[in-house]
């Protein structure tokens, strides 16, 4: 891989830029991320930050509703954007000629979305549907309720996508006063990495969002959760016909040392976490052995999620059919408690570093990945963080590991959750008529 | 234009696409990409389940799942280890007509996922505890699917569409009465028979030498023989809708219901699968997709999630538009796309969406090049449907060539409006009724 250093630069404006050269394909990603998710909204607007960004797809005055979507179709680019509990984020990936268009686009949306009422009714109900679709899945009913009962004060508490109640009520003025406040320079990180020159691209970014109004960065809205004093647990019934459980424990923010135990800790317990390259199997992990292997579940899966705030660890389990949820919960514990009586081998370390190896160059390979992984960094500790990711990994030691699960594995520390299917949906009852509709 | 920049030199082209044919029949491609660290293997085997008879339904699948469960050599958590201690990745997935397989690895270690992959294919042991606890994975899979309205109104779609006896009615993966009576014997005979290294195709991408790849799959592979390997039989006719037919499945505790509307489109070699490609692009891909996500999601502010797709493979699939609607706005969002499907076969395009779409699909290939994946990928289409080396390097013209009438014959060939399999799946007994 063609390495060149990541050159930061602050403008004038308060923004912050990342350039990475890779000249491996003729193509540049780049991205604009906002310091601004579902952790920073109230009760009462939560959902806001994620309709946001859909209006910032609605057209500027340079650049009317529809317009871009074709012309980046035209030079075979894609564009995306996407909003987290952290972050919300846009980006365009183009052949490397029309780096420029993406350069425009975001400087022009970041101070010129319309936010036509129109517009705003109109994507309510896109809203309400991508909710709807959501709620189709059991696993997000279950996740839902399981984050809620996590964090009763912090904006973790609730879903990128929003509750339903603030989806029907949050009005234009609202949308357009959190676009406002947020996204302006100092809010903003924006990368660039692929096939450029970074002395080039630097001048023309400060050409194009040097301009832009400075100001402070904005305060944000956040309450610290407490600590948790005993478990919780919920359950939720609907219809259907399999039951899954997931399992939430508070672990620290990503730029906390023990964040990286965790790391490989879930590497042991579930395998390793995909870094957006696609990930591999675990049929090898403890939990699959435990749980897969006895034919209590039939899919296991855990994630440790890189956040600004204190967050969860969450471990994902599917009941397989004719089995119960408690007695898989059983196994999980029995097998949770041989991780907190320090039961892990120097061999599952190492094998967890060589994975860890594997999966960041996966991840890594496009420029798209790269830029992403730059900008979220950046966020939430340091681009360094993602940088120095495989070194911190491999400096965690056994002790670490063990610390960490006694630690964070406490049952006092975590939240179980439920789904139990009632059942009482129809298998294969079928309507069919025929002719005009 | 973004391809005029790509030097014919830099395209994957007969120039730098190393390709060999095995004494038994494999043929290997091999592309070298020292950008990266990691290597793609990737490929197919001419198996499927078009070979299963239908109360069989998920022979197939099974088998291909059952072959990484163990072998005469390596039991499952050997099989397993030996993969997951490199942090590499071996899948084996059947379809109808092909059998496909796909791994990575980290470039140093592409012997292991190759010999992995040849000691399963030739001599997979079929553990029978193995078996039943992959059965019920697949049966508590499938379970989740009966919930799923996306699966179900897609399953319901192509029940219709397809007759009985043609392998596109039912899904590779077998339904919960058929996944039960499946044998090991079974298996093992379904596996003994149509398994073998003749139509099979190996593509290796990534940061490795053309020579020594080609010996490591060479190695892995070159002793495999199945003399009896069937061809496969010949697709049964299927007649396009004559009227319009509309099947609702209902799953109560649902909020969103999903629609699929459409016919059957080309078979990827048909002469005017380019055309009827573009057509569809115009429909429901290009920009926020194309001219039903336009009018459903923009517009009408209908759905989320609305697009088109063409699934053309060895045999006239699909050309379908989906979309996610609340079930309060079925019957308008249909009435919505069914308006543009009428439309795409009234008038041609205009010259601009024609440009468009010509200017899309040839501006993507840089970033459909950009991974190893996206490379492999290309390579093994190319073998599999005879495209040529030289695929690429011809792509811009094949494109460039086609006119507004060439898109207009393609959609008045297979789109009939008025004939049109409707499926959808969602809460409450039936939608309203409409117009």
């Amino acid at each position: 891989m063609t390495d060149s250093p990541v050159i930061k630069h602050r403008l004038a404006n308060g923004l912050t830029v990342l350039l990475k050269e890779v000249h491996t394909a003729p193509v540049v990603s780049w991205w604009v991320l906002y310091r601004v998710g579902s952790r920073n909204e109230p009760t009462g607007k939560t959902g806001i930050s994620h309709w946001v960004e859909h209006m910032l797809f609605k057209g500027t005055e340079q650049f009317p509703a529809g317009t871009l979507d074709r012309m980046i179709d035209r030079i075979g680019g894609v564009w995306n954007a996407q909003t987290f509990i952290d972050y919300t984020a846009y980006y365009e990936t183009l052949p490397a000629e029309h780096i420029d268009l993406a350069l425009r686009i975001e400087a022009d949306r970041m101070v010129n979305a319309q936010f036509d009422p129109e517009d705003v009714e109109s994507e309510r109900t896109v809203i309400i549907s991508e909710r709807q679709g959501l709620e189709n899945s059991p696993t997000f009913w279950l996740s839902e309720e399981v984050t809620a009962a996590a964090f009763r004060v912090h904006g973790y508490h609730h879903e990128v996508i929003g509750d339903m109640a603030d989806l029907l009520t949050i009005t234009r003025d609202d949308l357009y006063e959190h676009y406002r406040r947020h996204y302006v320079p100092s809010n903003a990180i924006a990368v660039a990495v692929g096939d450029f020159d970074h002395e080039e691209l630097l001048q023309r970014i400060t050409a194009l969002y040097g301009s832009l109004p400075g100001g402070p960065a904005p305060d944000l809205f956040v309450r610290p959760e407490p600590p948790q004093t005993g478990e919780r647990r919920v359950v939720v019934e609907r219809p259907g016909h399999t039951a899954f459980i997931e399992v939430a424990y508070h672990v620290p923010e990503a730029a906390h040392d023990d964040w990286f135990a965790l790391e490989v800790l879930n590497s042991i317990l579930c395998g390793p976490d995909g870094f957006g390259g696609g990930g591999i199997d675990n049929k090898t992990s403890r939990l699959y052995k435990a749980l897969v292997e006895t034919e209590l579940a039939t899919y296991v899966s855990g994630s440790m999620t890189p956040t600004i705030d204190p967050f969860l660890y969450s471990v994902n389990l599917t009941v397989r059919d004719g089995r119960h949820v408690e007695e898989v919960e059983a196994a999980y514990n029995a097998e949770i408690e041989r991780l907190r009586r320090g039961e892990i081998t120097e061999a599952e370390l190492q094998r967890a570093k060589k994975q860890a190896r594997a999966l960041f160059a996966y991840g890594t390979e496009r420029v798209t990945m790269q830029a992403f992984w730059l900008a979220f960094s950046e966020c939430f500790e340091s681009y360094e963080w993602f940088e120095n990711y495989l070194s911190r990994l491999q400096a965690i030691t056994l002790e670490d590991v063990q610390r960490a699960a006694s630690v964070y594995l406490r049952p006092q520390n975590r939240v179980v959750g439920w789904f139990i299917p009632t059942g009482d949906a129809p298998e294969n009852f079928e309507e069919d008529f025929d002719g005009d509709f | 234009m973004a391809i005029s920049d790509l030097t014919r030199q830099s395209l994957p082209g007969p120039h730098n696409i190393v390709r060999t044919v095995l004494d038994n029949g494999i043929t290997v491609l091999v592309y070298e990409n020292h950008a990266t660290q990691s290597v793609v293997l990737a490929g197919s085997l001419a198996t499927g389940s078009i070979f299963e008879p239908p109360e069989k339904n998920g022979l197939a699948s099974i088998t291909a799942a059952s072959l990484m469960r163990g072998s005469e050599t390596r039991t499952f958590d050997a099989i397993n280890s030996a993969l997951e201690d490199i942090g590499a990745d071996l899948d084996i997935d059947a379809g109808v007509h092909r059998t496909g397989f796909f791994g990575k690895a980290l470039a140093e270690d592409l012997a292991t996922i190759a010999g992995i992959l040849g000691d399963v294919l030739q001599q997979p042991a079929f553990p029978a505890a193995q078996i039943e606890r992959l059965r019920g994975e697949i049966i508590t899979g499938l379970k989740i699917r009966q919930q799923d309205t996306r699966y179900r109104a897609n399953r319901a779609f192509h029940e219709q569409l397809y007759p009985p006896n043609h392998p596109y009615h039912r899904s590779v993966r077998g339904t919960l009465d058929t996944v039960p009576q499946i044998t090991i014997d079974d298996i093992r005979d379904f596996h003994r028979r149509h398994f073998g290294p003749s139509g099979m195709i190996v593509a290796v991408v990534g940061a490795v030498r053309a020579d020594e790849a080609i010996d490591i799959v060479r190695h892995a592979l070159e002793r495999w023989r199945n003399p009896d390997q069937p061809e496969a039989p010949p697709l049964p006719h299927v007649a396009a809708p004559t009227q319009t037919q509309r099947r609702f499945v209902p799953l109560p505790g649902k909020t969103q219901a999903d629609l699929v509307v459409g016919t059957i489109g080309p078979a990827r070699k048909d002469a005017d699968y380019y055309a009827a490609m573009l057509a569809n692009s115009v429909l429901g891909q290009f920009g926020m997709m194309g001219r039903v996500g336009e009018k459903v999601r923009e517009e009408l502010g209908l759905a989320y999630d609305v697009g088109s797709s063409i699934n053309a493979g060895h045999g006239p699939g699909p050309w379908s538009v989906s979309a996610g609607v609340n079930p309060a706005n079925v019957d308008r969002a249909l009435e919505a796309i069914v308006a543009e499907l009428e439309r795409l076969v009234r008038e041609p395009v205009s010259a601009e969406d024609l440009e468009n779409v010509q200017s899309y699909y040839i501006g993507r290939l840089p970033l459909q090049l950009e991974s190893n994946e996206g490379i492999a990928n290309t390579l093994v289409n190319i073998e599999t449907y005879g495209l040529g080396l030289d695929y690429l390097l011809r792509y811009r013209d094949t494109i460039m060539r086609l006119t507004r009438e060439d898109l207009l014959a393609a959609a008045q060939r297979y789109i009939k409006p008025d004939a049109l399999v409707v499926a959808v799946a969602g809460p409450e007994s039936r939608p309203q009724s409409a117009s």
